[in-house]
């Protein structure tokens, strides 16, 4: 599900960075509120852990596929959405500056998929009302899968919003809303059951844990609702907006066109300057590249 | 002036699943001694050690550090006093390079940058580690690991030093270092350690603990003789004196 | 069998390069970190069928690399690995967009070809300056500076505690999962049985260990802030670098200097 720079265009990127950073500064100062010193470690410590687990790979059976997890959900089961937050922005960062999962101008995106959702949604909506008070097995296995299923659900309808409101990718509204949703009803069913099974290892082996984090600050009633109100308006102006600013260009192509050079028409004397051009762009940097090697060795 | 001394009267310490960690000791450590708690896997050491710096509490009895007893409100004092260097290195430098690590202590204890600075340069000059300290810790070999931990607790000043194993996966060159460095600091010392042989040749007092109690307390090269008592407390004679 | 090694090794290398010395490797960080914002902002703000403009925009990757002796045959190579992920995003566009914008002779060129090379241009161009940024600077000193240019410190810090402890992660991660296959008797991904007992036991250990550093930061005097000394530089040598490559970009973007070159070009042989 992660989305790639190449798909997103700056506005969205733009617009989406700006929401993750208000959910990030939001969570920071939630998290130092609750000064809950033993956080500060486990967080760090549990983020790696995420990262490792979904290095490996686990085989989904009947398909030949293998799938690994996401992780949103038990860092908010074991940490609180906030603090849960946090992490997955840090896991995603990190993937995105070293194996360039994404790219960093889609990564505000990512972060708002992969992680508004779980912890901010799915966790307090759903598996804190089944799962909390007096766990038992039978209630851990069903919150989990639920929130998982219902938050990747999210997440996924958010990369399509993104992608359509970005006009890059050519790939139609309603084709693509179909296989997101298919696609990750299944990824989600699976990466549900494997949270429920991890939940509940580490519930029958020390119980402690899962009591103790439940204990975590909970966004209260008023504020998750505040949440959602802004959430909300701010999809509506921004739909709004980017509408708006979508018919004023109704050829995206047109307008790229128009944007991005006066010469760069649609006739084969363009495309010769063009390829001409670019040769000699390249040549020319390439040599300058290799004029400083040269001088940079000669004054080492 | 009383306040490297260490008077421990009758601790008992119970874990949460029921566990005994200790099961009344006492011992008195005078200032600069070297002693060596040894004992089997289980046998209380590492309980013990983390009493000493004020990492969990006794439910009977009184530990005396200094002229503090540790309670909760005096933690603090506690722990500028005592220096805890922990088994698993990686626990203790979780800071991005090791700099930041040692002078993580002294900047917690209020010290200017200047100052902090200058007291976590000399704790690395003195383990030999000052080329380390822009590295981040994960591109550490064991033994220097080892040496930039002890550095993480020698820039705080403390007076008194517990140590975890310290020569535990260490390769002999990096222990035999580690040993000749330990010989040189006037602190006193208190090490838990498998490593009978190092015992031998740092600490001159040796506690041998078993199952949470004190078993035997004097002089550690009379006490490696003593093959009965080795027995009854799962431990065998140092490996250089088994020959003979 | 597993790459999680592999990974984690990578990432250690990109560091040790930061520890490397140049003019550019001494540069302040947060300028490296803003002018690399700059560019790849610029760079994606172009239209989804620019190609020609995007080439004079190489000129920041290979000056950089040039200029503080990055190994190009590393940086290349990790590119190479991921970039079948933007053709992945990209291979879909010249199937639907079929219109065609140019004609080589009676060949037609639809924009869907030409969106897809925008794509992987973007793609080769943003991922590059990443990856240099984060060779020049370090991870941790990319933090340090984003702390300084107002990133919250809760996140700042739990992200480098993270980054700390991510290879010791991975390792255990390594271990119990070659552990693992040595007595697995297939070659296939493990099932999910397992999986889940091997990851659970990774998490109980995870959380014994964050209680072990608590108690270690706890001896040394811990009281809920974390404080570091770092010292940032700012002279005009940084501010120098932050604005001329800025202009650069904007001049480059308002400007297609490829097709005015070709143009030229062209003009000269006619």
């Amino acid at each position: 599900m992660h989305m790639a720079d190449a798909l997103i265009s700056p506005v969205v990127g733009g617009v989406m960075w700006f929401a993750t950073a208000g959910l990030i500064a939001y969570s920071a100062k939630k998290v130092k509120k609750e000064a809950d010193d033993r956080k500060v470690p486990l967080m760090g410590v549990l983020g790696a852990f995420i990262f490792a687990a979904q290095m490996i790979n686990f085989a989904i059976p009947a398909t030949g596929s293998s799938g690994h997890i996401g992780g949103g959900m038990i860092l908010s089961i074991l940490l609180g959405p906030y603090a849960a937050f946090l992490v997955m922005a840090s896991v995603l960062v990190v993937q995105a500056l070293f194996f360039a999962d994404g790219g960093l101008l889609a990564l505000g995106c990512n972060i708002f998929n992969l992680g508004f959702f779980p912890c901010f949604v799915a966790y307090p909506l759903i598996y804190r009302k089944i799962a909390v008070d007096i766990p038992n097995q039978k209630k851990i296995m069903i919150g989990s899968l639920i929130a998982v299923i219902i938050g990747l659900q999210l997440g996924a309808f958010s990369v399509v919003i993104e992608t359509m409101f970005s006009g890059i990718s050519a790939l139609p509204f309603s084709t693509f809303l179909i296989l997101m949703q298919l696609i990750h009803l299944a990824i989600g069913v699976v990466e549900g059951l494997v949270t429920a099974a991890v939940v509940t290892f580490v519930f029958k082996a020390r119980p402690e844990i899962l009591n103790a984090a439940g204990n975590y600050i909970l966004i209260g009633k008023v504020e998750m609702k505040k949440l959602i109100i802004g959430f909300l308006l701010a999809a509506i102006i921004i739909g709004v907006g980017l509408s708006w600013f979508r018919s004023k260009n109704p050829d995206g192509l047109e307008w790229a066109i128009l944007k991005t050079s006066k010469a760069e028409g649609v006739d084969s004397g363009g495309l010769a300057s063009g390829l001409v051009g670019g040769c000699l762009i390249i040549l020319i940097v390439f040599l300058i590249g290799l004029i400083l090697r040269r001088y940079k060795d000669k004054h080492e | 002036m009383s306040h490297h001394i260490i008077e421990a009267n009758d601790l008992h310490f119970t874990y949460p699943d029921g566990t005994v960690g200790l099961d009344g000791i006492s011992f008195r450590i005078s200032h600069g001694e070297s002693v060596a708690v040894v004992g089997e896997n289980g046998s209380g050491k590492s309980t013990l050690l983390l009493h000493l710096s004020g990492c969990l509490f006794a439910s009977k009895g009184r530990l005396r550090i200094g002229d503090t007893y540790l309670e909760q409100k005096t933690l603090n004092i506690v722990r500028r006093t005592v220096g805890m260097v922990f088994q698993n290195p990686d626990d203790q430098l979780f800071m991005p390079t090791v700099f930041d690590d040692v002078a993580f202590g002294p900047l917690n204890l209020g010290l200017t940058y200047l100052e902090a600075e200058r007291k976590a340069m000399d704790a690395l000059k003195t383990v030999g580690a000052e080329h380390l300290r822009n590295r981040p810790p994960y591109k550490l070999s064991q033994g220097e690991k080892r040496a930039v931990s002890i550095a993480t607790v020698l820039s705080m000043s403390p007076d008194i030093l517990v140590m975890d194993e310290p020569t535990s996966s260490l390769d002999p060159k990096s222990r035999r270092k580690l040993i000749e460095l330990l010989k040189t600091f006037r602190h006193s010392k208190i090490i838990a350690t498998h490593d009978l042989d190092m015992a031998m040749d740092l600490c001159e007092r040796t506690i041998v603990l078993h199952q949470g109690k004190v078993t035997a307390d004097g002089e550690t090269l009379k006490l490696f003789q003593d093959e009965g008592l080795l027995n009854r407390s799962s431990l065998e004679k140092p490996l250089r004196t088994q020959q003979c | 069998m597993n790459n999680i090694g592999k990974n984690s090794f990578d990432i250690g290398y990109m560091d040790t390069l930061a520890l490397g010395d140049s003019s550019l490797h001494r540069l302040d960080p947060r300028a490296k970190l803003i002018t690399t914002l700059v560019f790849i902002v610029t760079v994606l703000s172009f239209g989804k069928h620019t190609v020609s403009a995007m080439l004079p925009f190489f000129i920041y990757p290979i000056v950089l690399i040039s200029l503080s002796g990055l190994p190009s045959r590393y940086l290349m190579k990790k590119l190479l690995i991921v970039s079948p992920f933007a053709v992945l995003v990209g291979i879909f566009n010249p199937f639907i967009d079929r219109e065609i914008i140019y004609y080589i002779g009676s060949i037609g060129i639809s924009g869907g070809w030409v969106s897809f090379l925008s794509i992987l241009l973007r793609f080769v161009l943003t991922v590059t300056a990443a990856l240099i940024l984060l060779s020049l600077t370090g991870f941790n000193a990319v933090c340090a500076s984003l702390m300084k240019l107002g990133l919250p410190r809760p996140f700042v810090v739990q992200l480098l505690f993270f980054y700390r402890y991510i290879f010791v992660l991975t390792d255990e991660a390594e271990r119990m999962e070659r552990a693992r296959s040595l007595r697995a008797f297939n070659s296939e991904a493990m099932n999910i049985k397992i999986f889940v007992s091997l990851i659970g036991h990774l998490l109980l250990r995870t959380i014994d260990r964050a209680e072990r550093i608590y108690l270690a930061m706890c001896c040394r005097g811990f009281d809920g802030r974390i404080r570091m000394i770092r010292k940032m530089k700012r002279s005009y040598k940084e501010l120098f670098f932050v604005i001329g490559w800025s202009l650069l970009f904007i001049f480059l973007r308002n400007y297609n200097i490829t097709l005015k070159l070709g143009q030229a070009f062209t003009g000269v042989i006619k």
